[in-house]
């Protein structure tokens, strides 16, 4: 097995953990942290693929953009009733 | 369920083939023909640009539909911005995000303007650097107040920026179209490959994009913040 081969077998383990650990945490707002890290290991699985583009367009979706729109809608939704 | 699947990924062919017979032809042909070396940026904006019209169009979709979701419904006022730090208490925010927050946003702004222009020389182009110009504006957010944010980026300069993206591709791809060419042909001079100006309409057509994923995303953060800190329910009942 070569190095990258193995960088690639690694990363994926990471991948199939991190999506584990999204769906464990229970608190909305640990999910998000949960997400992003998610978002960006994703990224680092792409890159390892070989799709430098696709991962630094999950970099910016996945990790940038949705953690902050769930985070806004959270914010929201738990905002004191008036 | 899971011997189906197990059976239905043993049957799938090795890592990494088969080979894409375009992939490879886009490949050989795209430095010599098109004068780009980020051969995903040909693709995107050259050999199939009409697919990005289509995504641009869909990320101006909703951001219009987030804003027209997110208006002021006939219930809600809209009173003085109440920021984190005076509705739960004395919160002095991050220590950390204080001090190295306001350098982050120049440096952010300085990389997503370099993602967007080196789009047709090396991996990015104009939706990664657009997404991060976005993050460098809410990261203005972040560091200050939603005061200080209306004033540094105010919301209709960002709509117009977004508009102003998406009726750019089109001009350029009629542009195309007005000169004798296909729609969205790559009309202008095609410099040498590794340079900044080159590739012809392709850092035209990453810039276009760049501006408009910026001003879309804003919008959307925007509306979304908006609807949490400055809508509220009006008050019924007691007159």
């Amino acid at each position: 097995m070569t190095g990258t081969t193995l960088f690639q077998a690694v990363v994926l383990v990471l991948v199939a953990l991190g999506g584990t650990l999204v769906v464990l945490a229970r608190d909305p707002l640990r999910q998000v942290v949960m997400v992003s890290a998610f978002g960006l290991l994703l990224a680092v699985l792409f890159a390892a693929l070989q799709a430098p583009d696709v991962s630094l367009s999950q970099v910016a979706v996945g990790a940038i953009a949705l953690p902050i729109m769930i985070l806004l809608a959270l914010a929201r939704i738990r905002r004191a009733p008036r | 369920m899971a011997a189906l699947l197990g059976w239905a990924l043993a049957g799938l062919p090795a890592f990494g083939s088969p080979r894409a017979s375009l992939g490879i032809l886009i490949d050989h042909l795209g430095p010599s023909v098109r004068h780009a070396t980020d051969m995903v940026a040909v693709v995107n904006f050259d050999a199939r640009g009409i697919d990005t019209l289509a995504e641009e169009f869909i990320l101006l979709a909703a951001a219009t539909g987030v804003a027209e979701l997110l208006r002021r419904a006939r219930g809600e006022e809209s009173g003085p911005a109440v920021d984190q730090r005076s509705e739960f208490g004395p919160d002095p925010g991050s220590e950390a995000l204080r001090r190295v927050g306001p350098a982050l946003v120049g440096f952010t702004v300085l990389l997503g303007l370099y993602i967007v222009a080196h789009g047709h020389l090396s991996p990015g182009g104009g939706f990664q650097g657009g997404v991060v110009l976005a993050s460098a504006v809410i990261l203005v957010y972040l560091v200050a107040r939603y005061a200080d944010l209306r004033r540094a980026a105010p919301l209709p300069a960002f709509e117009l920026a977004e508009a102003a993206g998406a009726a750019g591709f089109v001009v350029v791809g009629l542009a195309a179209l007005a000169g004798g060419s296909a729609f969205l042909a790559n009309v202008l001079p095609l410099g040498t490959a590794g340079q900044l100006p080159s590739a012809g309409t392709i850092p035209v057509l990453n810039l276009a994009v760049g501006v408009e994923v910026a001003g879309g995303i804003t919008v959307v953060v925007a509306e979304f913040l908006e609807q949490t800190i400055v809508l509220r329910q009006r008050v019924r009942g007691r007159r």
